[in-house]
């Protein structure tokens, strides 16, 4: 992650200004959008896809035949309330599309044609349009223009800005070769000049296929989608016969019933409402993990997010915040702490490292020492990879901090030797995990700051949360065993791996593989490539390489590591979402039976009445209530379908006893209630 | 308090044969009880199988379908032939075609409706070689069935489910014969008949009147009849014969019987996967359904008969007695009924047709639940974990991770056939009832007319599409429509949950297990239990909701009354 100036952390923050514009949940755009695109999905080749839906489509259409054929002011509503049913599962879709479309325009903007100055073989360039760009082409790219296509760099150094793509205005380093050469089609180079090859095909750069998979356009149904779509169908067959089996039941026992109640009956029963708001659901994942400036190459890579039970965490920016901090003071051969704090401090006041201000803060924190410029005349000694010591001179005298042995040779280069028990002090600190560095003035060692990796506030309680959902957390590392393990037990991880490599890090995944758990991982650079693949959720970060991007199935556009956890949560609440709203979905029926049973053979069967426990007005009241119930609850919850329920890490037990409660024992008495008011009211409007 | 006293004495019972019946099947179906070695090797020799070799899923599939088919066909063959054939004292002709189809079906299919009246139609052969011994087999294939599934949960990434001939041979041999042989004895010695010696022609000189008692090979068939959770009895009255079921003792153990085996099952399950509170929570499960039912049932049975009552009797002390024996008394009756027909026993030691309307609803929407509370003999195991499978996908989906049962993921396969064996049973019934009440052939046979007629047919393909092989009386089941259909219904019933159930065998034994976590969706606690119950009631009842209140509800509500 290499940026132009500061921060060198990862940016902080979830980026509200990034590509994802947070829109209103009823953006009035994709508002108007949504309704129009409620009446185009009425196409029935469109609805066939979903047999719930598709039986409520053909119940309406009879319905509102027997409407025409007799009509009543019953039939007719009956046959209006069910194609509004109908329309209210498309709007949720068509609402669900709208965002992601929303989403994918502002992405578009990014892909407009642009001219590219190819080089031909000869070394000659020609100006092309950038469509016709294939792969292999190489193309030079000067500031102020646009990175044509997807590509890496193959010469030259360049600084990009991508905010196109990630929202962020700072700009990046690209160049040749290693981890960073990989530019995205879309972005501006700022200075400097770079040749580009191209890696992608026109209209198949990667995000070409991001902007696909938000817009739905080619939108697969997940494993888990699949599997609930099967059960919904499974119980809407089942219902086909009782109702159908009513009919003779009826007729045995005397009593007509009109096809129009047993229409109104069957859509009542069969799960209408997550059979609404099913693809809508799996819309609105993807649109959400795009409002986190995640993209995922599909749904099964989000869907696996919720699955994933150990997760591969970097250290830096994600548990530690990347920077050594000064958090002690240690003064050695008879100094005080004072003296020390002093020295320390004039060595770092022109030190503009964080490292450097780090230790001027402290002295002045816990020294009340205010000095806050270096003094006038004095000469700052920036750190060098030959002498591994940075300081101040001040006319004759000379602060040095730097590495133990490169501050012994330079206090034994003065004629003096280092105090005794520096040794044990340097060492005591480097196997807590810290980084000692060694204060002396002139010749005078006087004692040791100690630097920490200091770890993010909040990630400890973060990772506690994860553990009681059951979810593993390993630190990967490049420290040493010592340090890793000091930083692991204090940010709380589970597990660290120290001095990763990629092959170190691909067994860790194959290990927690081979005993059955889902991993998750971050990475941005080529050898991390086979791991990010192996990974059964892979985040690439943004600023990695294209093989890196290529092997993961998601892309995170703020390249920031603790993005992971978010997308965990993002495919749990997916996953929730599905399970909540067919739990109630399933529920709603009990209620339904009790309106329109009663009712159904109110004629033949008064004694029935019994069974009318919410004393609806009328049987004809009673129906319609249920049904216009039964469409009035989709509405009402397109909102949780695309805000998704909300998951906070807790025991399965927990999240299963709360949902049970929330969605079962819920779903099983709002029907209750909303029938029966919808009843008074329609008896206080002398509907009936 | 006599009746606490039987209920606390069944549970105790139940209790052990939980614990120790299960741990003995546990080592029979792992192939670790030997003591019939020398019965076993031939008949595996005979069957030409190697008793080492195990199948797949498809494997043991074909090899149930081929046994199912050789015994329907040599059912149906004595059945027919029985007039030619040895050991009929009575000279009884060749059953009829139609008859003779719906009897092998249903014998082969563990159901055992009976369309006909035992001492006036079958030969003591036809009742032996044919009758009883595949109430013996179809318990064992029941049995079978449900050991393939508890290894497809339990193993991990194996290809096969264990070997159809050893499972069914080996719960024939260890465990149906021994028990039901010591249990005819206790039968026999309390008084039910066990002879080859035909009908006993007894000259009252007193009153001067002559009559002909049926008899037969009686009390050995009544144990398996009530082990193999079967319900076909020898004579037409059922249990309530006291040459069948003569004392309060044998109606006890006859509870006892069928209830013993599915209630065992339940520990067997825990065993084989590892953990006996998973067992204990589809014990619960079970036993709160059935302690449920078995309170409503018995409740409503204690109450005066409301017809009797709105004829004029005022007194009726005892609860409702019409249609039941003097010997058992309601509360005895009603808890034999519960337990008949939430196993697939279907033994009646009453007219269940008498029972008063609730009565009669706490019994058909026994069977309405899909029979899993504790459920036929194997087959009450693999149903309710076919209900087990579908709650673990709606709840695990609510805690957010792809759901897992023991560790296996329940993904589109397994949804698709958890569905089909949960389904197919509701499909089935309704349709055909549907048929019946349509078709003049089947309104033809209902004995009475309106909500009760209807509740008669209604209950007759319940109880076939169910296997449970109880009779409400009242509707003529021997006609050649009712024959058909009823054959249909039974084997629907039994195979098209069965074949499913091995499929998803085959699928679970395949895959890997997901590791326990914190995170894992727990399946034997309070919280599964109270899911499993809402998914059994919800899904698997509701489809008939409107059929019963068409039925037993509208003549309770005739009536005036719910309770009392």
């Amino acid at each position: 992650m290499t940026e132009i100036g500061l921060p060198a952390s990862p940016r902080p923050g979830p980026s509200a200004r990034g590509v994802a514009q947070h829109r209103g949940l009823f953006d009035r755009e994709i508002l108007r959008g949504a309704l129009l695109g409620s009446v185009r999905k009425l196409d029935p080749r469109l609805q066939a896809r979903n047999p719930v839906m598709f039986v409520v489509l053909i119940g309406t259409l009879i319905t509102l035949a027997e409407a025409i054929r007799q009509p009543t002011v019953f039939s007719w509503s009956i046959g209006v309330w069910l194609l509004l049913t109908v329309l209210f599962a498309n709007f949720a879709e068509a609402m669900a599309e709208g965002r992601g479309k929303a989403q994918a325009e502002t992405l578009r903007r990014t892909r407009s044609e642009t001219q590219a100055r190819r080089v031909l073989p000869d070394g000659s360039e020609e100006v092309v349009s950038s469509g016709a760009l294939g792969l292999g082409d190489t193309v030079v790219c000067e500031a102020g223009d646009v990175i044509p296509s997807d590509g890496d760099v193959v010469e030259g150094i360049a600084s990009v800005d991508e905010s196109a793509i990630t929202g962020e205005s700072a700009p990046v380093i690209r160049e040749s070769g290693g981890d960073r050469s990989a530019v995205t089609g879309g972005t501006r180079v700022l200075s400097d000049r770079i040749l580009v090859r191209i890696s992608a095909t026109p209209g198949n750069t990667f995000m070409d296929r991001m902007i696909a998979l938000v817009e739905g356009a080619d939108r697969q149904r997940t494993p888990n989608e699949i599997a609930l779509a099967i059960l919904l169908a499974a119980l809407t067959v089942v219902f086909l016969p009782v109702v159908v089996s009513l009919d003779p039941f009826a007729t045995y026992s005397h009593a007509a019933v009109s096809v129009v109640i047993l229409i109104a009956l069957l859509v009542c029963l069969i799960p209408t409402t997550i059979g609404a708001l099913l693809s809508a659901i799996g819309i609105a994942g993807m649109d959400r993990l795009v409002q986190r400036n995640v993209l995922a190459t599909s749904g099964r890579a989000v869907e696996a997010a919720g699955d994933v039970q150990t997760l591969l965490l970097d250290k830096t920016g994600t548990i530690t915040l990347g920077n050594r901090m000064a958090t002690a003071l240690v003064p050695v051969g008879g100094h005080t702490e004072r003296e020390l704090a002093a020295a320390a401090l004039l060595s770092s006041l022109a030190d503009e490292t964080p490292e450097g201000r780090s230790i001027v803060a402290l002295a002045r924190d816990r020294h009340e020492l205010a000095a806050t410029s270096a003094p006038a005349g004095s000469e700052f000694v920036p750190f060098s990879a030959s002498t591994r010591m940075s300081g101040l001179d001040v006319g004759a005298r000379r602060v040095r901090k730097g590495a133990a042995d490169a501050v012994r040779r330079w206090v034994e280069e003065h004629g003096q030797v280092v105090p005794p028990e520096l040794e044990e002090v340097v060492t005591r600190l480097a196997l807590a995990g810290s980084t000692p560095l060694v204060v002396a003035d002139g010749g005078d060692t006087l004692g040791v700051i100690e630097l920490k990796d200091v770890i993010k506030p909040g990630i400890r309680a973060r990772f506690e949360q994860l553990r009681a959902a059951g979810i593993r957390t390993v630190m990967i590392t490049g420290d040493n065993p010592l340090t890793a393990a000091t930083i692991a037990k204090e940010a709380g991880v589970d597990d660290f791996l120290a001095e990763a490599t990629p092959e170190t890090k691909m067994r860790l995944i194959r290990e927690e593989q081979a005993g059955g758990k889902l991993v998750a991982m971050t990475g941005d650079g080529t050898n991390d490539a086979p791991a990010l693949a192996q990974a059964d959720v892979g985040v690439a970060m943004n600023t990695g390489t294209n093989a890196a991007k290529e092997a993961g199935n998601m892309v995170d556009l703020d390249s920031s590591p603790t993005k992971l956890i978010d997308v965990v949560e993002v495919g749990k609440q997916l996953l929730i979402t599905r399970g909540a709203l067919t739990t109630f979905s399933i529920a709603n029926d009990v209620a339904k039976y009790f309106a329109i049973i009663p009712a159904l053979f109110a004629a033949t069967y008064p004694q029935l009445q019994a069974l009318n426990v919410m004393r609806l007005h009328s049987p004809q009241s009673a129906v319609l209530s249920a049904v216009i119930f039964n469409a009035l609850v989709i509405v009402a919850l397109i909102p949780l379908a695309l805000r998704g329920v909300r998951w906070r890490p807790s025991s399965a037990a927990v999240v299963l006893r709360r949902n049970l409660l929330i969605y079962g024992l819920g779903g099983l008495m709002t029907p209750f209630i909303g029938i029966k008011l919808i009843d008074l009211l329609l008896t206080t409007l002398h509907a009936y | 308090m006599a009746f606490t006293l039987t209920l606390l004495a069944l549970a105790a019972v139940l209790a052990l044969a939980w614990r120790y019946l299960g741990a003995y099947m546990v080592a029979i179906y792992r192939g670790q009880v030997h003591w019939l070695g020398p019965l076993e090797r031939p008949v595996y020799r005979l069957l030409g199988v190697d008793p080492k070799s195990e199948q797949s899923w498809k494997g043991y599939a074909v090899s149930l379908v081929l046994f199912s088919g050789v015994s329907l066909l040599l059912t149906y063959g004595i059945l027919r032939l029985q007039g030619q054939l040895p050991l009929n004292p009575q000279h009884l002709p060749g059953v009829p075609a139609a008859l003779s189809w719906n009897t092998a079906v249903s014998f082969l299919t563990n159901t055992n409706w009976q369309n006909y009246g035992g001492e006036t139609t079958m030969s003591y052969l036809s009742q032996m070689a044919a009758l009883t011994v595949q109430q013996f087999v179809s318990a064992a294939v029941g049995i079978a069935v449900a050991i393939a599934l508890i290894r497809g949960l339990g193993r991990r990434g194996s290809s096969t489910i264990g070997n159809f001939w050893v499972d069914t041979v080996r719960g024939t041999l260890y465990l149906l014969l021994p028990i039901a042989f010591l249990a005819g004895i206790v039968f026999v010695a309390q008084g039910a008949v066990q002879t080859l010696a035909g009908p006993a022609l007894i000259h009252d000189t007193l009153n001067g009147v002559t009559q002909l008692i049926p008899r037969g090979p009686v009390g050995f068939m009544e144990a398996i009849k009530q082990l193999g959770t079967n319900g076909g009895g020898f004579f037409n009255a059922n249990s309530a014969d006291p040459l069948e079921n003569p004392t309060q003792l044998t109606n006890f153990l006859s509870i006892a019987l069928m209830l013993c085996i599915p209630v065992a099952l339940t520990y067997v399950f825990g065993k084989m996967v590892g953990s006996t509170r998973q067992g204990l929570a589809l014990l619960a499960t079970m036993a709160v359904i059935f302690a449920s039912w078995t309170a409503f049932t018995t409740y409503a049975e204690a109450q005066p008969n409301p017809a009797v009552a709105a004829a004029g009797v005022s007194s009726q002390p005892q609860g409702n007695m019409e249609g039941k024996e003097v010997r058992f008394g309601p509360l005895n009756t009603a808890l034999f009924g519960v337990a008949s027909t939430q196993t697939s026993t279907g033994s009646a030691d009453a007219s269940y047709d008498s029972f008063t309307p609730l009565g009669g609803l706490g019994l058909l929407t026994g069977m309405m639940l899909g029979e899993v509370t504790p459920g036929g003999d194997g087959s009450g195991l693999y149903t309710l974990l076919l209900f087990a499978l579908i709650a673990v996908f709606i709840g695990g989906l609510m805690i957010g991770r792809t759901p897992e049962y023991l560790g296996k993921k329940i993904q589109a396969r397994e949804v698709k056939l958890a569905s089909l064996g949960v389904l197919v049973m509701p499909i089935t019934v309704l349709a055909l009832a549907g048929m019946a009440t349509a078709l003049p052939v089947g309104r033809a046979g209902a004995f009475n007319s309106g909500p009760h007629g209807f509740t008669e047919i209604l209950y007759a393909l319940t109880s076939q599409g169910n296997n449970n092989g109880s009779a409400f009386a009242g509707l003529n089941g021997n006609t050649t429509f009712y024959n058909v259909i009823g054959g249909i219904d039974m084997l629907l019933g039994r195979f098209g949950v069965m074949l499913p159930v091995l499929a998803l065998a085959g699928a679970l034994a395949a895959k890997q297990t997901v590791p326990v976590s914190l995170g894992t969706f727990r399946t034997d606690n309070v919280t599964f239990v109270v899911l499993l119950l809402g998914v059994i009631l919800i899904v698997g009842g509701l489809t008939f909701f409107p059929a019963i209140s068409l039925g037993p509800l509208v003549e309770q509500f005739t009536h005036g009354r719910f309770f009392g």
